[in-house]
């Protein structure tokens, strides 16, 4: 048995190619600066965090990444393609995901059919052939079934198949909208704040899942977190926003000592 | 019975030699049935010997040989039932395991059984078995069924399920003579050589290792098959342990030996829904279950609307007059026939329905007392629920109830084949050929329990009463006196108090002391939708339990009990004097509960020493502090004041009086 026992979770930045590149980008609404010219990149595989005191732009920051907002400066290099204005249609297209801060689901629908709703690039037939379903839209109905249930078993959510999502408490509320981004079989998967709100026993089970997509799927994974007990577990590298400002950028170790970021989270005494 | 004999002698008397009956009796019916991506996958007999054969064959590449120990631990999955069967067709013999179990114990288990190859779930198990590595210096493999999380672990001694059947199937493919030789091997094994060991949860000291033979299995699957008509076309689901003899017995054995389909659940969480698509034939529950399900229907009658919850009513005063007379083939008039009939169509058949029960030809409880107002419900609707008694070493059965003899206080006649005597200090004892050949490695405890002439001691106190019928009042152990020689049966007690829906679990003492004292649980859904509804807001377990009024509605249920007690001659010195609702609800994972829910009492006793002084020496409060541990292992500490109250008791001559 020795042998097993050496590698239970292995969590080694994944040397991989870039696969998001922020360069030199500048958000303001208005007077306000939300964001100053940061830079940082992000690799495939990997799990980035981006974390800051309360206001330093880190929600801003997945909007421009997704294409919410535009920045007045700067570009965003995903998957080779640059671009600095773009749709949250055509961020989507090309492989961007996303949960809200606060949960955005229909809820009047079931858990089943909101993580169906997150295969709509999926769907190729029309909505002709749909209503006829027949033919190709019916071997596509299947096809996206599978693997909304793929993930449903995955998540562990059997259960809750059939509820309406507004019945679930807020923990697999949660839950079920990480399922509907993992529907649209993301690149790169976007979490904003994933564990906001929650006790110790779903923040673990939400950690766990979230490990598992990185390393199941392979998919990367940018997420902002306040908990940084969770963020030091989860993720390679840290990017951390102040201001606006990038003050810091490394592995959770290297952030952890870094003298700005300490003060930007206790404050300083001048 | 299409399920022919497989005791011993005949041809079938193991359950590899029954596969391959199986599969060319029954090749193209159902074996078993999982639900995978929210549909129900079926595997023939003869598909379930094409896995079980690849499994097997790829075990023995992997060095599996004759007397091999092997742990199979998780949920019910068709992976880890067809593994029982590999491994028997080896000479090996399997030992399941409770997968609720935290690591450390299950490290007991592990090592005591040496187990040299694990079968397990998924990744929880995996882990557990990785941090234990130090322990189990046996175990060289690890295959398991379910990759996810898995993916990045060292595979050198970790094996997935496909894996070790691709060797095997390799292996068939290679060598044209391993399918017969494997078959001889199967044709080589004996009835009487051990089938499988099954540690029970035990309520005191360490889990004992029961060694049941193929004979002893088979032989009693086969009875209670002929016993209650069971044959190939039942459907059931294994939802209950696989670690426990009950599951391995219903949901193995006797499934083997007629030829019938399990269904194995979705996740733990979904048992409920899937059963209700199942709808089976023959089912198995522990009385907990059954409590939990009427006091389901009857919250959700709370919510529903006027008319319904009239019609509801109605018809089940209809079915308790009537219901139980007609499942017992009793005279009945026809306008009872006809309201009986009208009330199925309209409120019997959708509440069965939707419990999952509508194809029910027999049903049974076990393990525990259940409540008589619950278990003529079920009967009323029209459902063959029946009491059964039975243990680990029987090969579960003892005794069951025959149709049409059903008493909600008795277990019912002897099983057959079986020999009940009662010993002179009143404990209950049995011969059968279910009993067991003995406690794996514990000589000493298999002397302790069976005798020479092979009548084994169920530590259990009861009688037979007029109709033959035997009835168990508490274990044998437990049965105590007062100071002034008053018996005081401590399980009876409590059972009667937890027939209430508000009452979860109940703990009394009174042996060698002068009066009898209760811990009570509070049952958190139902106690807390009447708090609801009641608006009374609480935010925790702990503050509903102590709220006031809480408190009186406990107090007038202990007053009830006294008053059933003080009308049983034997039973009337045993009231309760005091008692106090607990803070917390009882757990297995702090040790107060065994892992099958049973109360271990000696541990409770000890725990909470302060609070049963504090019933005893007359306060009226008192202080605890307790450490919890959370379901992933960590520990918390837990304080409280709690009330004490005292119950007004019933003199016989009273009673009598209020009754003229």
């Amino acid at each position: 048995m020795s042998a097993v026992q050496d590698q239970a979770h292995t969590s080694q930045p994944a040397p991989g190619e870039v696969l998001l590149e922020v360069d030199n980008i500048s958000l303001s609404f208005g007077g306000v600066k939300a964001i100053r010219d940061v830079s940082f990149d992000i690799r495939i595989g990997e799990v980035r965090a981006i974390i800051g005191p309360n206001g330093a732009g880190k929600t801003s920051m997945l909007n421009v990444i997704n294409g919410f907002y535009h920045p007045q400066e700067g570009t965003i290099t995903f998957a080779g393609k640059t671009r600095r204005n773009v749709r949250p249609y055509e961020a989507a297209a090309s492989g961007i995901a996303r949960t809200f801060q606060n949960v955005a689901l229909f809820k009047g629908m079931s858990t089943l059919d909101n993580i169906i709703s997150g295969r709509t690039l999926h769907m190729k037939t029309g909505f002709l052939w749909q209503l006829i379903h027949w033919g190709p839209a019916e071997r596509e109905e299947i096809a996206n079934r599978r693997k909304a249930e793929e993930i449903i078993d995955f998540l562990e959510i059997q259960h809750i198949r059939k509820t309406p999502v507004g019945r679930l408490p807020y923990g697999l509320q949660k839950r079920v909208e990480l399922g509907r981004a993992l529907a649209a079989e993301p690149k790169l998967l976007l979490l904003d704040e994933p564990m906001a709100g929650m006790n110790r026993e779903e923040k673990e089970d939400m950690s766990r899942f979230i490990l598992d997509v990185n390393s199941q799927f392979g998919t990367t994974i940018a997420l902002i977190e306040h908990d940084m007990g969770v963020v030091m577990d989860l993720s390679d590298r840290v990017v951390v926003l102040d201001y606006g400002r990038k003050i810091g950028d490394g592995t959770p170790s290297e952030v952890r000592g870094n003298q700005d970021v300490i003060d930007a989270y206790l404050g300083v005494s001048h | 019975m299409a399920g022919a004999v497989a005791g011993s002698g005949t041809p079938e008397d193991t359950f590899p030699k029954l596969l391959l009956r199986n599969a060319r009796r029954f090749s193209a019916r159902p074996a078993i049935r999982e639900k995978d991506l929210g549909i129900w996958q079926s595997w023939t007999w003869g598909e379930v010997l094409d896995e079980v054969r690849a499994f097997a064959l790829g075990l023995k590449e992997l060095g599996v040989k004759a007397g091999d120990k092997i742990a199979i631990i998780g949920h019910n999955r068709p992976r880890l039932y067809w593994t029982f069967t590999a491994v028997q067709s080896l000479g090996a013999v399997p030992i399941p395991v409770y997968q609720d179990a935290v690591a450390e114990e299950m490290a007991y288990v592990l090592s005591h059984a040496e187990v040299a190859f694990a079968v397990v779930e998924d990744q929880e198990q995996v882990d557990k078995l990785i941090t234990l590595n130090e322990e189990l210096h046996a175990l060289t493999h690890v295959i398991y069924d379910d990759e996810r999380g898995l993916k990045n672990y060292d595979h050198a001694q970790l094996h997935p399920f496909e894996d070790v059947q691709a060797l095997g199937r390799k292996a068939l493919a290679g060598n044209a003579s391993a399918e017969a030789d494997w078959e001889a091997a199967i044709a080589a094994g004996k009835g009487e050589d051990v089938a499988v060991i099954l540690y029970t949860s035990g309520t005191t000291g360490r889990p004992k290792g029961v060694m049941l033979s193929f004979d002893n299995i088979l032989i009693s699957a086969v009875n209670a098959n002929a016993f209650d008509r069971l044959d190939e076309t039942e459907e059931i689901i294994a939802y209950l342990p696989m670690a426990w003899v009950g599951d391995h017995i219903f949901s193995y054995a006797q499934a083997y030996a007629a030829g019938f389909c399990v269904n194995c659940p979705e996740s733990p969480d979904t048992v409920t829904e899937d059963r209700r698509e199942i709808a089976p034939t023959y089912f198995f529950a522990p009385p907990r279950v059954f409590e939990m399900l009427l006091t389901q229907i009857m919250v959700r009658m709370e919510d529903a609307g006027e008319l319904k919850k009239k019609m509801f009513h109605h018809y089940l005063g209809v079915a308790r007059d009537v219901g139980e007379r007609l499942l017992n083939d009793e005279e009945v008039g026809l306008l009872d026939r006809l309201r009986y009939r009208l009330g199925e169509v309209l409120v019997y058949g959708p509440l069965k329905n939707r419990m999952g029960l509508s194809r029910l030809k027999v049903g049974y409880t076990a393990g525990e007392a259940i409540g008589p107002e619950i278990f003529r419900f079920y009967r009323a609707l029209g459902l063959n629920l029946k009491q059964l008694y039975g243990q680990t070493e029987a090969s579960v059965y003892i005794s069951m109830q025959p149709d049409g003899e059903i008493r909600a206080d008795t277990v019912g006649t002897p099983a057959p084949d079986v020999e009940i005597r009662i010993d002179d200090n009143g404990e209950v004892l049995y011969r059968s050929p279910g009993v067991f050949v003995g406690y794996f490695k514990n000589d000493e405890a298999t002397k302790e329990t069976k005798t020479e002439e092979g009548w084994v001691h169920t530590g259990d106190a009861g009688f037979f009463d007029n109709e033959g019928h035997l009835r168990i009042i508490d274990r044998a152990k437990d049965v105590g006196k007062l100071v002034d020689d008053t018996l005081f049966a401590p399980k009876y007690i409590e059972n009667k108090l937890k027939f209430f829906p508000d009452i979860k679990e109940v703990v009394a003492f009174g042996h060698e002391r002068d009066k009898v004292c209760v811990f009570i649980n509070i049952d958190l859904e139902s106690v807390g939708n009447w708090a609801e509804r009641n608006n009374i807001s609480y935010a925790s377990y702990q503050e509903l339990a102590a709220h006031p009024q809480v408190y009186e509605t406990i107090e007038t249920h202990v007053r009830q009990v006294n008053q059933d007690l003080a009308q049983e001659p034997r039973m009337a010195g045993s009231q309760i004097s005091r008692f106090l609702v607990l803070h917390k609800e009882l757990d297995a994972d702090d040790g107060e509960l065994t892992r099958t829910q049973k109360v271990r009492r000696s541990f409770i006793a000890e725990k909470y020493t302060a609070l049963i002084e504090a019933l005893y020496d007359g306060s009226t409060e008192a202080d605890i502090s307790t450490e919890v541990t959370y379901e992933d292992g960590r520990k918390g500490m837990l304080s409280a004041t709690l009330n004490i109250r005292d119950v007004e008791r019933f003199g016989t001559a009273q009673m009598k009086e209020a009754a003229e």
